[in-house]
C-alpha cells in the first residue's frame, strides 16, 4: 500500500474585520455597532462596571432585573421580547454586570425599548424577588454538590485570599437576607450609563443602529461611582491544598500559575507557551495524560483575564486511583517546558491554532459580540484582534521559551486538589507537603 | 412579525461509491465547517456491548491508513481548526471547523479514516480508560448525571436498542475487543452509509473536485439495512424512581411518545412547538404556573428527543418535560399540574399572540444555530442522511410558522397520564 501525503494548506487569508461604528452618548454610554449580516438577527451585550458591588445582592439582581417595571410585569417583559424572537438575561462577575440577548433583527427597536424600560424603571416586585431568591438558594445548593464548582471555589480562595475575586458565589444564607429595597438601592447606585458599554452585532447598519440606541436609551441617566479594584495579589506558592470530598470517584486537579494581561509584551508568547503545554488537545500534557495514560477525559489549561489581574489555570478531573501520577505528569510537563525550549514545529502548530481561533471566533454574530464586549471592558477595540494576530505571527522560539520559564514553572504556582482525601492524601503527600481544608 | 429565513445555496451529489455529499457555499467569512455523519448510533450497538457506538467513535480518532495516532488532532489544530465527534441515538458525527485554506487537508483526514481506522489493542485499552473518565465526569461524579437522557429510556421502552444505557456499563466497555471494532466498522462505516457536508468559504467546482479526489477511491460498501426500532405506544402510565446520592434536591422527568419525525414530519412539528409553548421563557405556560405562581418547581424544561435535538431524531422518540423541585418538593403535585396545563390548552386553546411569539423565538434559535459554519454543516448532513433533504435547513423557520393553533391544541390533548413514562430523582435520606 503506497503511503499518501497529507495535503499542504492553501494560502492564508488575512483576518478581515467587519464595518464598525462607535459613539459615546450624552449620558456616558459607549455604543459600538458592528455589521455582520450573516443571519437576520442582532446580538446585544451591555457591560456595566460592577466592581465591589455587594455579592449576594448582585447575584439576586441578575435574576430579578427583568422581573417587572411600573408598566410591565415579568410575563409582559418576556412576552414582549419573545414576540420579536428575543430574550435578555443578566449575569455578573466581580468586574461587571453583563446583560446579553438577541432578537430577530427587525425587532431591534422593541428589544431596546424593553431594555430601556428595565434599566430606568426596574421595580423588583416583592413577590417575584421572593420566588427568585428561593430559586437562587436552590441553585447554590446544587452547585455545592458539583465537584467542578467546589474545586473552583477552593482555587479562587487559595489564589486571591482576601481580594474581591476570592469569593464569587454568595452563601445561600446571605442571599436569603436580600430584600427588594436592597435591590432597588443597588440598582439606583450602580446601574447607570457612565462607564457602560453597549455592543450590537448583526444584520444592521451600524450608524442607524446607534441612532436607535440613542432614541431608546437617551433617557437612561445618572452617574455610578467609578470604582477600581486593587491589583490582584501575586501568587504565593505553598503546600498543596487538599479539599476532602468523601466518596468522590474522581479528583479535581487545579493549578494556578501567573499570567499577564492582553496588552503585556509577554502576552502572545505566554499564550503560545500555554498552548504547547496544555492549552489545546495537541499539547504535551493532553497527549500525555489522556492519549498515552488514559488518566482523564477533558483536561484543559486556560489563561483567565480579569481587570485586576490574570492567572493561568490548569484543570483536570482524574480517576481517584491515579491522582498522584496525574499530578506528577502535570508538574513534569510544566517543569519540562519551563526548563527546556520547545521545538520549532511545536511552536508553528500552536501559532497556527491561535491564528485560526481568531478567524473562527470572529466569524459569527455571537462570537463577534462576545469578543467586542469583552475587549471593550479592557479599553480595547476589535482592531486588537488584527494587532494580536501580527504579534502571534512574529513571536520567536526564544520568546516562548522565556515566557515558559517565567510563568509556567510549577514552583511559581499553587495547587488545589478536591477528592476523596482518605484515598489520595497518601500519594499526594509523597509529592508535596499537603494542607487539608474542608469545602466552603 | 414576519419569520425570516436563510437562503443558503445547497449542492448535492452522490459519488460512485455511494457517499452522499452536500456543499453549502457562503463566502462571507474565510472559514469552513466539515461534517461526516454515519448512519449508526446508540440504538444499533449489539447486546452485551452497551456504549460501543460511543467507544468506537473514540477509536476513529486513533489513527488511520496514512495517519499515526495523534496525527489527526495535530493536523486539524495545526491548520488553525478544532475537531470533535459525538454519538447520538441514530447517528455518529465527526466534524471540523477551520480556516478555509485547510479544506483539502481536512477532506484527506476524513477520507483516510473512512477507508479504515487503525484498530489496535493498545488504542482500545487507552480509549476505554478515557471513556470511563468521561462517564465519571458526566454521570458518576456529579448530581443528576445522565438525568434524564440515560434514566428515562429504560422506563419508556422495552427493547434493547431503545432502552439500554448508551454510555455503557464498565463491564461491557472492558469486554470490547478489536474484532468487535473491526466488524462494527465493516458493517456501519460504509461509504453508502455516510454523508459528507461542507459549508462556508468554498468554491463549489473546486470543492467537488477535491471531494472526488479524496473520497472517490473509498471502497464501495452499501448501507446496512436499518432495523425498524418502533415500539407500541404506552397504554398505562409507567413510573420509576431512583436515589441520586449526590443530588441535593428532587427532580422529575416525563416523556410522551410523538409522531414519527421522519415519516410524518407535519404531524411531528406541532409537538416541537408545543414543548416551547410550555417551557420557553418566563412567559411560557409551565414556567408561569410551576415556577412563578405555585413555586412547586425551581426550573422546568421541555424538548423533543432524548438528546434534545428535534430535527436530528428518528422514531421512536418523545416529548420530554423535566423539572427540578425545591426542598421537600412534591413530584405528584408537579405531574398533576402539568396534566392540568396540558388539559387547559386542549380545552381552551392558546392566548392571543402566544403561538406567534413562541415561533418567533424558535426562529431566532434556528438561525443562531446555523450562523456558525459548523452548526450549519452538521444540521445539513443529518437532514440529508435522515430525510434526503439538506435544503430543509432553509425551510425550517417557515415550516414552524405554518403550525396552527388547532394542531397545538390537538398535540396538547395527547399528553395524558396513561401515555406517560416518568422517572423521579430521590435525594439521599429522602423519606418517601
Amino acid at each position: 500500500m503506497s503511503k499518501r501525503d497529507v495535503p499542504a494548506l492553501g494560502p492564508t487569508h488575512e483576518l478581515s474585520l467587519p464595518g464598525t461604528a462607535e459613539r459615546k452618548l450624552a449620558g456616558g454610554l459607549t455604543v459600538i455597532a458592528i455589521r455582520r449580516p450573516s443571519v437576520p438577527l442582532v446580538e446585544l451585550r451591555l457591560r456595566i462596571p460592577f466592581a465591589r458591588a455587594d455579592l449576594p445582592g448582585t447575584s439576586l439582581l441578575t435574576q430579578t432585573l427583568f422581573s417587572g417595571t411600573h408598566t410591565l410585569s415579568t410575563v409582559d417583559i418576556a412576552a414582549e421580547l419573545q414576540s420579536v424572537g428575543g430574550a435578555l438575561g443578566a449575569g455578573a462577575d466581580p468586574d461587571r454586570l453583563l446583560v446579553s440577548g438577541n432578537a430577530l433583527v427587525d425587532g431591534l427597536p422593541r428589544l431596546l425599548a424593553v431594555l430601556a424600560d428595565v434599566l430606568g424603571d426596574a421595580t423588583y416586585p416583592a413577590d417575584e424577588v421572593g420566588t427568585e431568591r428561593d430559586r437562587l438558594v436552590d441553585r447554590i445548593q446544587v452547585a455545592q454538590s458539583q465537584p467542578a464548582h467546589l474545586a473552583r471555589v477552593a482555587l479562587l480562595k487559595r489564589v486571591y485570599v482576601d481580594h474581591p475575586y476570592a469569593v464569587q458565589t454568595p452563601a445561600a444564607e446571605d442571599v436569603k437576607e436580600v430584600t427588594p429595597e436592597q435591590l432597588l438601592a443597588l440598582h439606583a447606585e450602580r446601574v447607570h450609563p457612565n462607564g457602560a458599554i453597549l455592543v450590537l452585532v448583526g444584520d444592521i447598519a451600524p450608524d442607524a443602529a446607534i441612532d436607535a440606541v440613542e432614541a431608546a436609551l437617551g433617557s437612561w441617566h445618572g452617574a455610578a461611582p467609578q470604582i477600581e479594584l486593587p491589583p490582584a495579589p501575586s501568587l504565593v506558592p505553598g503546600p498543596l491544598r487538599l479539599v476532602d470530598r468523601p466518596g468522590s470517584v474522581q479528583s479535581s486537579l487545579r493549578l494556578a500559575l501567573p499570567g499577564v494581561p492582553r496588552t503585556h509584551p509577554d502576552h502572545a508568547a505566554l499564550q503560545l507557551a500555554n498552548l504547547i503545554f496544555g492549552g489545546y488537545f495537541s499539547s504535551r500534557w493532553v497527549e500525555n495524560i489522556r492519549e498515552d495514560k488514559g488518566y482523564t477525559y477533558g483536561p484543559h489549561s486556560l489563561i483567565e483575564h480579569s481587570i485586576a489581574g490574570t492567572i493561568l489555570v490548569v484543570s483536570a478531573e482524574v480517576a481517584t486511583e491515579v491522582t498522584g501520577p496525574a499530578l506528577l505528569e502535570t508538574w513534569y510537563e510544566l517543569g519540562r517546558l519551563a526548563n527546556l525550549p520547545p521545538r520549532q514545529d511545536e511552536l508553528d502548530q500552536a501559532r497556527q491554532y491561535a491564528l485560526g481561533t481568531l478567524q473562527l471566533g470572529s466569524s459569527t454574530q455571537a462570537g463577534l459580540a462576545g469578543l467586542t464586549s469583552t475587549y471593550a471592558g479592557y479599553g480595547l477595540r476589535l482592531d486588537y484582534l488584527a494587532e494580536h494576530a501580527h504579534r502571534l505571527a512574529r513571536t520567536t522560539l526564544d520568546e516562548v521559551a522565556a515566557a515558559a520559564a517565567k510563568y509556567l514553572a510549577p514552583a511559581r504556582g499553587v495547587t488545589v486538589v478536591l477528592g476523596d482525601a482518605e484515598k489520595i492524601e497518601g500519594p499526594l503527600t509523597g509529592l508535596s507537603t499537603v494542607e487539608r481544608s474542608t469545602p466552603a | 412579525m414576519t419569520i425570516p429565513a436563510t437562503t443558503y445555496p445547497v449542492e448535492r451529489f452522490t459519488l460512485a461509491n455511494g457517499l452522499r455529499v452536500v456543499l453549502a457555499p457562503d463566502r462571507s467569512a474565510p472559514v469552513i465547517g466539515v461534517a461526516v455523519v454515519y448512519d449508526v448510533g446508540i440504538r444499533s450497538e449489539p447486546e452485551g456491548r452497551t456504549g460501543f457506538a460511543h467507544l468506537f467513535e473514540h477509536l476513529m480518532f486513533q489513527g488511520s491508513e496514512n495517519l499515526e495516532k495523534l496525527a489527526h488532532f495535530r493536523y486539524v489544530q495545526g491548520s488553525g481548526g478544532t475537531f470533535n465527534g459525538s454519538t447520538h441515538l441514530d447517528y455518529t458525527d465527526y466534524f471540523e471547523t477551520l480556516p478555509a485554506n485547510a479544506l483539502e487537508r481536512t477532506l484527506f483526514l476524513e477520507a483516510d479514516r473512512m477507508r479504515g481506522p487503525r484498530l489496535t489493542p493498545e488504542n482500545l485499552r487507552n480509549q476505554v480508560d478515557v471513556v470511563k473518565e468521561e462517564i465519571r465526569v458526566n454521570v458518576l461524579n456529579r448530581p443528576y448525571g445522565g438525568f434524564p437522557w440515560l434514566k428515562l429510556p429504560p422506563v419508556m421502552f422495552d427493547t434493547f436498542p431503545n432502552a439500554h444505557d448508551g454510555y455503557g456499563s464498565f463491564v461491557d466497555l472492558e469486554s470490547a475487543t478489536v474484532p468487535d471494532a473491526q466488524s462494527f466498522f465493516e458493517k456501519y462505516y460504509a461509504s453508502g452509509n455516510a454523508v459528507l457536508a461542507i459549508s462556508g468559504d468554498i468554491d463549489v467546482a473546486e470543492a467537488t473536485r477535491l471531494v472526488e479526489r479524496h473520497f472517490g477511491d473509498v471502497p464501495t460498501r452499501p448501507a446496512p439495512a436499518r432495523p425498524d426500532f418502533d415500539e407500541p405506544d404506552l397504554t398505562a402510565e409507567r413510573r420509576e424512581a431512583y436515589t441520586d446520592r449526590l443530588a441535593p434536591l428532587p427532580a422529575v422527568a416525563s416523556a410522551w411518545r410523538v409522531p414519527n419525525p421522519i415519516d410524518d414530519f407535519a404531524a411531528y412539528l406541532p409537538y416541537v412547538v408545543l414543548a416551547e409553548v410550555l417551557t420557553d421563557g418566563d412567559a411560557s405556560r409551565l414556567v408561569r404556573r410551576l415556577v412563578q405562581r405555585d413555586r412547586t418547581a425551581t426550573s422546568i424544561g421541555g424538548y423533543l428527543g432524548f438528546m434534545g435535538e428535534p430535527f436530528e431524531t428518528r422514531d421512536p422518540t418523545a416529548l420530554l418535560l423535566q423539572a427540578h423541585l425545591p426542598p421537600g418538593g412534591d413530584v405528584d403535585k408537579v405531574l398533576r399540574t402539568i396534566d392540568e396545563e396540558a388539559e387547559k390548552i386542549a380545552q381552551e386553546g392558546l392566548e392571543s399572540g402566544e403561538l406567534d411569539r413562541t415561533i418567533a423565538r424558535m426562529a431566532t434559535h434556528l438561525l443562531r444555530d446555523t450562523d456558525a459554519v459548523l452548526g450549519r454543516a452538521l444540521r445539513m448532513a443529518v437532514l440529508e442522511q435522515q430525510r434526503g433533504n439538506a435544503a430543509l435547513i432553509n425551510d425550517l423557520p417557515r415550516l414552524l410558522g405554518e403550525v396552527t393553533e388547532d394542531q397545538i391544541v390537538a398535540a396538547a390533548a395527547t399528553l395524558r397520564p396513561n401515555r406517560r413514562a416518568t422517572v423521579e430523582v430521590k435525594i439521599n435520606g429522602g423519606t418517601e
